[in-house]
């Protein structure tokens, strides 16, 4: 297919789009029956993005309080008890609730404006997937205030996970609260993935994707394979916990090992899930402060798909120790560093990126910059502990507690807090003040280094995870004295951008549709954008609409301002999978309060199943039932009417 | 607790090994920051909220060749170090000749028990939280445990090995020269998984075998009434959980008693062993390792001195 060819009488200019007309069939009601009813990608994935920094902030309260304890050696702070809990929910809240969910918000933000659409395809899905989480966090925090948070670790290896030795609730608030969470994070991939497929602007190929799109489809991809294993796995422990199947009792048949099996596969394609749309977000971000487009475009999308493909076959590198035999572990040590190729692919596009560009010093150029550097030293920890006799010593020791923040940190966190400076004039219509920027990134880079570097010494001089003590003499204190001031250190640089936030939204200078002179399409609506994206639904003839005249590659240029107009109730072009063909006119659904009385009900049912009340799990799941016939009850105007080539 | 200087071939080539790939590693960092650096300099204009889209776009084709020579330089070092891997893993595999005997540690929490196999059942005995092991001999670890999963950890001698229920994991190791190594569980099993140390003390060859034959005894007879009265006390209140040879306590909750006092330490390393400590950890044990799995025991202090005044006999 060498250029698409359109109907021209199905086109129109965007002059004769009206705004009044289109805000009336997309926008949200206000008062409350908006803020439960919306469907609009943008209100979610804003919500994905405000609640994990939520999220974020309880996690690292929960480190701070846990720096304190173990600043120096044998202080009394917190009771074994109180740490054990503090650590589990701090690794479940970090990786769960904020990690993943953060990158589904920037993801469901601007995915229909990257792809030229109106919404994601299934817009009720998508509140649905927020809902969920939301509920599924609050479901696990409730343990907090009780006291019988979750004490296993986010790993929670049975038999320690198992009623014999666990006998409290604290486990299953964790396993009920993953099973929920897992519901979430699959409707949540399933919509990414239909979505890719669907709903894109015509031209859209997908050789014009912007990185971000290839990161979270292949991470939605991974989590819709990677999610059913850790679900089966809470499933059958809640089992051997409560109605004596043995899946993992040892002395009955069952077997301790499937535990950690079932939770790896899942656990470690979840690490580049949670990575691999962040690296998106440097991808995209970085060329505009470099002023040229990504080096290495193809490979570095490839080394995408190719990182997430090896990622399902490493999982064996957390179980070094376990006692397996030496050939499956010499097959899991190569896979485990081979898979930093595809990485080193990316890192050297983004410095050739840099290199071959005219960098331009904003604070987002900063983040992303520094997460490169982040990235590498991330990385290379984690080839040494790849290297199984290395690993032997290297594991369960503080060496992988700076190893693992280094990833999570690193190359989430950074990239994040880059994209929101990034974005934030788009989602809000405000800049973000660059001056306090420096000092958020400085507080936060110099804070991150000072906490975390250390680590890998305390790991190289011996001191082990998950301890909430450790005796004097041994060589540890200084080092984590250091951490301690490290980390609170970054907590304030989190803070100084938490308060950027604040003063930016109401006080920061207007932005305009594209302060940052972006390439991408969803700088060509205004900031914050209007309710439906696009006033008419734009066509697309390369990977960077906005600068096509400047590259001036070649003859054809994307029509951004003059195409599909689609006013006829909540209307958006479907188009083929590959070619981004036009296709079909979806008719999409409204707003609707179903998604959150499913998820509140499906809260209730799992509140019901915790305490064993079974009159609470019939009540939430009939309700849970009557609002997915509300939900899908038929309604005329979502009925297909017409095929995209009727006009 | 550092594994980057070891004393025993089952740790030795890991050692090189990691020394190794640090050096490389520091190295990557130091040139991709020097690269990131090297980016910018003198060429990145400092972004005063001017208007970007004064800059103009430009797409060069020099970009790929990073790419290129990056990836082809790292893919070198990478198999470069797969190779010293598996011949680091081959290495250690197992010890050169037979190893000298075996021991059975089994993990509780939160301690170690450890049960050294004889050439018969009469020279076979069980002690606690101390290793023993002769210098220049490898010895074979058959690691076992009956509640939850533990991690078998001597940093200076071997990398961990796991010690999980329902299987039995074989490790070993060796000293090259005597001296005392600190170890401690490094899988999360617990309240006091921060609390289970224990030691390998490496001894020359002679001096283990009569450790091993002292161990073999039994505790000895009470010598004084006051040691007679502890004894009492003991058996009526310890003997349920500990078992001190030759006499009636011969429960199996605890650590074996029989020679307490060859052991350095207490509790898996928790205090220095001494009377004063003893009667400390026996009146105060929760607050010293709360959660432990021994119960507070209320002795009228004249009962607490003659229990450690009994314990201090078994030498």
């Amino acid at each position: 297919m060498t250029s698409l060819e359109f109907d021209s009488a199905d086109l129109v200019d965007e002059t004769r789009s009206s705004d009044r007309g289109l805000r009336a069939t997309w926008e949200t009601r206000p008062g409350l029956f908006g803020i439960l009813s919306s469907v609009d990608h943008k209100e979610i994935g804003l919500r994905y993005i405000v609640t994990a920094f939520i999220f974020l902030a309880l996690g690292g309260v929960e480190a701070l309080v846990m720096r304190v304890q173990l600043a120096h050696s044998n202080l009394k702070v917190l009771s074994p008890q109180a740490y054990d809990q503090l650590f589990t929910l701090h690794g479940f809240t970090m990786i769960f609730l904020y990690a993943g969910p953060i990158l589904s918000g920037f993801s469901n933000y601007l995915w229909p404006l990257l792809l030229g659409s109106r919404d994601m395809a299934f817009p009720r899905l998508n509140a649905l997937s927020y809902w969920i989480f939301l509920v599924s966090g609050v479901f696990l925090y409730t343990s907090f205030p009780l006291g019988v948070a979750p004490n296993a670790g986010w790993f929670n290896y049975v038999p320690y996970a198992s009623k014999d030795f666990n006998p409290g609730p604290n486990i299953d608030f964790y396993l009920l609260g993953l099973i929920l969470l897992g519901i979430s994070t699959t409707v949540g991939a399933i919509n990414f993935v239909v979505t890719l497929m669907r709903t894109r602007a015509p031209g859209m190929s997908i050789n014009r994707l912007p990185i971000l799109v290839w990161g979270t489809l292949t991470a939605s991809v991974a989590n819709l394979i990677a999610v059913p294993s850790v679900s089966l796995a809470c499933f059958l422990l809640w089992m051997d916990r409560h109605f004596g199947t043995h899946f993992f009792a040892v002395g009955e048949g069952g077997q301790p090992m499937l535990w950690q099996h079932l939770f790896w596969m899942f656990g470690h394609p979840w690490v580049y899930a949670v990575v691999l749309p962040a690296l998106g977000i440097v991808s995209d971000g970085l060329p505009t402060f470099c002023r040229r487009p990504l080096v290495g475009y193809t490979a570095v999308a490839l080394a995408t798909v190719t990182t997430m493909i090896f990622g399902f076959g490493v999982w064996l590198h957390h179980m070094f120790a376990t006692g397996l035999p030496s050939l499956s572990l010499a097959f899991f040590s190569a896979a485990s560093m081979i898979i930093a190729i595809p990485s080193a692919v990316s890192v050297f596009a983004w410095i050739a990126t840099i290199w071959t560009g005219r960098p331009v010093l904003t604070t987002a150029f900063l983040f992303f910059a520094s997460f490169i550097f982040l990235f590498t030293i991330g990385g290379v920890s984690g080839v040494m502990t790849a290297a199984v006799p290395f690993d032997w010593q290297l594991t369960d020791t503080y060496f992988i507690v700076a190893h693992l923040h280094y990833v999570l940190i690193g190359i989430n966190v950074f990239a994040v807090v880059g994209g929101m400076y990034y974005w934030f004039p788009k989602m809000t219509g405000r800049l973000m003040d660059e001056g306090l920027g420096r000092w958020n990134f400085w507080t936060m880079f110099v804070g991150f280094n000072l906490g975390f570097f250390p680590m890998h010494i305390s790991g190289l001089m011996g001191m082990p995870r998950r301890v909430y003590t450790y005796p004097a003499g041994l060589g540890w204190d200084t080092l984590n004295l250091i951490t301690t001031v490290g980390a609170f250190l970054f907590a304030v640089g989190i803070g100084i951008f938490l308060v950027n936030v604040l003063i930016s939204r109401h006080r920061g200078k207007p932005a305009g549709a594209n302060p940052w002179d972006a390439p991408t399409l969803e700088w060509s609506v205004p900031s914050p954008p209007p309710p439906y994206n696009f006033a008419v639904i734009p066509i697309v003839a390369s990977r960077h609409p906005l600068w096509e005249e400047r590259l001036d590659e070649t003859s054809n240029r994307s029509s951004l301002h003059h195409g599909y107009l689609l006013d006829r109730g909540r209307e958006t072009l479907a188009t083929t999978v590959l070619d981004a063909e036009p296709d079909l006119i979806l008719k999409m659904p409204g707003d609707s309060c179903s998604p959150f009385l499913v998820a509140l009900a499906l809260g209730v049912t799992f509140a019901g199943l915790l305490g064993r009340w079974w009159w609470l799990v019939g009540l939430g799941c009939a309700t849970a039932a009557l609002a997915m016939i509300i939900w899908s009850w038929p309604e005329r105007v979502l009925a297909q009417t017409a095929r995209a080539s009727d006009g | 607790m550092t594994f980057m200087r070891t004393f025993g071939p089952a740790a030795d080539p890991i050692t090189s090994l990691g020394w190794g790939m640090t050096v490389i590693c520091s190295a990557v960092v130091v040139v991709i920051g020097a690269l990131l650096m090297g980016t910018m300099w003198g060429r990145a204009s400092r972004f005063a909220g001017g208007d970007l889209s004064q800059l103009p776009i430009v797409r060069t084709e020099a970009g790929l060749k990073w790419i290129y020579v990056g990836v082809a330089v790292s893919t070198g070092i990478l198999l470069g170090m797969i190779t010293w891997t598996l011949i680091t893993l081959d290495a250690v595999a197992g010890p050169s000749g037979t190893p000298a005997f075996t021991i059975e540690v089994r993990g509780h929490q939160w301690w170690w028990e450890a049960r050294y196999i004889g050439q018969s059942s009469d020279r076979t005995f069980i002690t606690a939280n101390e290793l023993h092991i002769p210098v220049g001999r490898s010895v074979h670890l058959e690691l076992l445990s009956d509640d939850v999963i533990h991690s078998f950890w001597i940093p200076a001698l071997a990398g961990k090995t796991d010690v999980i229920p329902g299987q039995t994991n074989v490790a070993w190791i060796e000293a090259a020269r005597s001296g005392v190594y600190r170890g401690q569980c490094t899988e999360f099993c617990g309240e006091q998984h921060a609390q289970m140390a224990m030691y390998v003390i490496a001894d020359p060859p002679a001096q283990f075998q009569s450790w091993w034959d002292a161990q073999l005894a039994s505790a000895p007879q009470p010598n004084s009434d006051a040691v007679a009265h502890g004894q009492a006390i003991v058996m009526e209140r310890c003997g349920a959980c500990h078992s001190i040879r030759g006499t009636g306590a011969g429960g199996i909750f605890g650590p074996d008693l029989t020679h307490l006092m060859s052991r350095r330490t207490i509790a898996a390393g928790t205090l220095p062993n001494d009377g004063e400590n003893l009667a400390h950890w026996i009146s105060h044990t929760q607050a010293i390792k709360p959660g432990n799995r021994m119960p507070t025991i209320a002795l009228p202090p004249d009962e607490l001195v003659a229990v450690a005044t009994y314990l201090q006999t078994l030498q």
